[in-house]
């Protein structure tokens, strides 16, 4: 449970701020706070990223493990994403099963990773039917001032982009390989503040927030992922203007993804 | 322990007396400390020790959850330490394991024996410990960083408190073991040390050693203690101390 | 404990290390000595063998004849009389459970407000959610904080917005003699509650409210800086009362901080559409 209760005061003031194009923090509508990435954070991951947007910072790290494929498709590795939202990272968490927002997160980068084939499967197959890499990603939030999901896409992308296949440690080849990684699906979420709609939402504006959205673009363009959440409601015009900023937000973020201080 | 005589023991100890990292007998791995790391917490800090890399965060004293654990004349201490999924060599599935549980059960005694736990009736002070790469000794680098992450949260202590771990390689006691000296060495103590009384309150041991080389350890890794506790509170007193006049916060 | 106004609620107060001879006003760590020449141990010390410690991570400064340590951080420990603000986070039939940043929840007895309520009728006069400014009555051995509504500038808040800074800060923000608060309201003309709690309630035109924003933000931060009352005078004298970011952007370097050669600060406008894959 939760010992985490905003001030209604609090959360009013934030609509009223938005109804005049401003935000608690002076950033604009459209603005993301300071974004960065350090590649290589963990060395006993075979890829690993720390993502910091604002106050939030996930670490994710990249596991692969010579696996079977699954039965149903023999000739595509396996990919597993697990997003933990650990207690450290914030009052409001506890210990114990996911709760249900630590599983949207997981499943919503994953869907934006898979959508976009970030990670070609068949060519994790290294035995059609027989072995395979598997590809674990896990990303741990460790400081939670809101918008986890583009914070988690960004340090598992990131991660993802600067893996190495363990091939020599596990005998499966000659020597260690990048992992192949052909598009960076960058997820952008935007809060609705009455009637304005603002991009990369802090704790308190996610609070105040009378729904979410969250776009995921690659750099070819297309739209990998779509997850709205919180209470509240979306025009199809909402939308549409929705994704037009994502595309410009994922391309500075995956910038930053592809090229972070490593 | 691993096992003696695989064919591939690293040589744990050169003829000069140099561990496999080049290190002396009694020296300590590299280790940085900084006090107040994460933004949320009440108290946190972020220790690499060699190469472990492990954040402590600690919230309270608050409202004890689940209610029934409240203590109706002290805090009670509640510690998690977890491994994260990449922080070992082999992916270690996310979810309660029995060593952990050992784990953070011990760490939270050690803190109970120096928190002045009586100034805060019926609530919780909860310790998180989180190893996000490990290296052998990620308990004591824990205790390390929940210390400070403690008194980053203001809880009244009765010291800080320093951890090390102290073992036996090639038949020699050496202080702050690392990954391959763990795996093949003879014997493995973890201890933390309450520096204003020069007690104890966690001690553990794994392998075996005669009792003249335990003596010899207990003091080598109290030494380590100390120097390690200058260094936390070198830590603090860098998060806490005024800027410099003119310079930037 | 509400979330209040800020990216980043848990400052600390950062002070000066000065070394004094008689020691007052240093910075000490648990376990450490302190020259307490006779004095007896009194809050944030302890005893043992004949000599003090600190337990506390503050400052030390003896009030004879106790040896004394004020924290620098942690939660706010509630003291008779402190007034603050608080939030309610539960209610029940004869009493509401407020969030004052302290280490336990404070019940609100119905009987400890200025109305008229029937039993069960308490949701009708203050939800969950809802702020309120309290003073502290009492403290008992189990930890329970007594407080009331009853009494000059108590109450139920409404409009406006609410500030957190650290507890160990408040004293900044009033200054000495109250002049600090006071420069604060000449410049702007807003209405403050400052609670104890380093809960601080502003109400007052937009613009003027998100100036005094950003002055209780650099008072947090900066605390102790010698030229900290100049700085603050200067900004609220400054011709842009519009700039609602002030001396502080979004984003200040903090502990840990990555900020590399790629990360993007505020962006501007967004580029044009991009064209089709």
């Amino acid at each position: 449970m939760s010992e985490e209760v905003t001030a209604e005061i609090l959360t009013t003031h934030i609509l009223d701020l938005a109804a005049e194009g401003k935000r608690l923090d002076g950033r604009g509508p459209d603005e993301y706070r300071p974004v960065s990435v350090e590649p290589g954070f963990v060395v006993t991951a075979d890829g690993s990223a720390l993502a910091r947007i604002g106050e939030t910072a996930v670490l994710a790290g990249i596991k692969l493990e010579p696996g079977k494929p699954f039965p149903d498709t023999p000739n595509a590795g396996v990919l597993t994403t697990n997003a933990e939202l650990i207690p450290l990272s914030s009052p409001i968490f506890e210990p114990g099963p996911p709760q249900p927002g630590a599983i949207e997160v997981s499943r919503v980068v994953d869907r934006a990773i898979r959508a976009a084939e970030t990670v070609d499967l068949t060519r994790l197959v290294v035995t059609p039917g027989e072995k395979t890499w598997v590809c674990y990603v896990d990303m741990h939030v460790l400081d939670h001032g809101g918008n986890l999901i583009d914070t988690a896409c960004l340090a598992a992308v990131t991660a993802l982009a600067h893996a190495t296949v363990p091939a020599k440690r596990f005998e499966v080849g000659e020597s260690d390989y990048p992992l192949d990684v052909q598009h960076l699906p960058i997820e952008c979420t935007f809060v609705r503040l009455g009637d304005a709609i603002v991009v990369d939402p802090t704790f308190e504006e996610e609070q105040a927030g009378q729904g979410r959205l969250t776009v995921a673009t690659d750099e070819t363009g297309r739209v990998v992922a779509m997850q709205k959440g919180l209470v509240g409601a979306f025009s199809p015009d909402d939308v549409k203007d929705v994704v037009r900023r994502a595309l410009a937000h994922g391309d500075r973020l995956r910038a930053i993804a592809r090229g972070g201080p490593g | 322990m691993g096992s003696v005589g695989a064919k591939d023991v690293p040589v744990l100890l050169s003829p000069e007396g140099l561990r496999i990292d080049g290190r002396h007998l009694d020296e300590l791995r590299p280790l940085a400390i900084r006090a107040g790391a994460l933004h949320h917490a009440d108290g946190s800090a972020f220790v690499e020790w060699g190469a472990n890399k492990v954040m402590a965060a600690v919230y309270g004293p608050r409202e004890v959850h689940p209610r029934h654990l409240q203590q109706n004349n002290k805090a009670v201490i509640q510690c998690k330490y977890n491994m994260a999924a990449f922080s070992v060599d082999e992916r270690k599935r996310p979810g309660l394991d029995r060593r952990s549980q050992e784990i953070s059960k011990v760490i939270a005694e050690a803190f109970e024996s120096v928190v002045f736990v009586e100034e805060f009736p019926r609530t919780s002070i909860d310790i998180y410990i989180e190893v996000l790469q490990a290296n052998a000794g990620t308990r004591c680098a824990g205790v390390v960083a929940a210390s400070v992450a403690l008194a980053d949260a203001g809880i009244p202590m009765v010291d800080l408190l320093p951890a090390v771990a102290v073992g036996k390689v090639a038949g020699q006691i050496a202080l702050d073991l690392k990954k391959e000296e763990d795996n093949f060495g003879e014997a493995d103590l973890p201890m933390a040390l309450v520096p204003q009384s020069g007690r104890l309150v966690l001690l553990q041991m794994e392998g075996h050693m005669t009792p003249e080389e335990l003596g010899r350890s207990l003091d080598l890794g109290v030494k380590g203690c100390r120097d390690i506790y200058e260094r936390m509170k070198a830590a603090l007193r860098a998060r806490y101390a005024a800027p410099a006049p003119g310079g930037a916060a | 404990m509400s979330r209040d106004h800020r990216p980043g609620h848990r400052r600390r107060g950062r002070e000066g290390a000065p070394s004094h001879p008689s020691g007052d006003r240093v910075l000490v760590l648990p376990g450490e000595e302190l020259p307490s020449h006779g004095l007896k141990p009194g809050p944030g010390t302890y005893r043992v063998g004949g000599k003090v410690y600190a337990s506390v991570l503050g400052l030390y400064s003896p009030r004879p004849p106790l040896a004394r340590v004020v924290p620098l951080s942690g939660r706010y420990l509630p003291k008779p009389d402190d007034v603050v603000l608080g939030t309610v986070t539960d209610v029940q039939g004869t009493f509401w459970l407020l969030d004052i940043g302290a280490p336990r929840w404070a019940p609100l007895h119905m009987t400890g407000t200025p109305w008229n309520i029937e039993v069960g009728e308490t949701e009708r006069f203050l939800k969950v959610g809802d702020a309120v400014v309290v003073r502290v009555e009492s403290l008992d051995a189990t930890g329970r904080i007594g407080v009331s509504m009853q009494g000059e500038g108590l109450g139920k808040l409404d409009g406006g917005t609410i500030v957190r800074i650290a507890p160990a800060r408040v004293g900044r923000v009033v200054g000495r003699n109250g002049s600090m608060i006071q420069t604060i309201l000449n410049h702007t003309g807003v209405r403050m509650t400052v609670g104890q709690n380093g809960r601080i309630w502003v109400d007052g035109p937009a613009e003027s409210v998100a100036r005094v924003v950003q002055v209780l933000r650099l008072i947090d931060d900066e605390g102790m800086r010698p030229g900290l009352t100049e700085q603050v005078e200067s900004y609220l004298a400054s011709t842009d009362p519009t700039d609602a970011r002030g001396p502080i952007g979004p984003g200040r370097a903090e502990p840990l901080d990555l900020d590399g050669p790629r990360a993007a600060g505020p962006s501007t406008d967004p580029p044009e559409d991009r064209g089709g894959p």
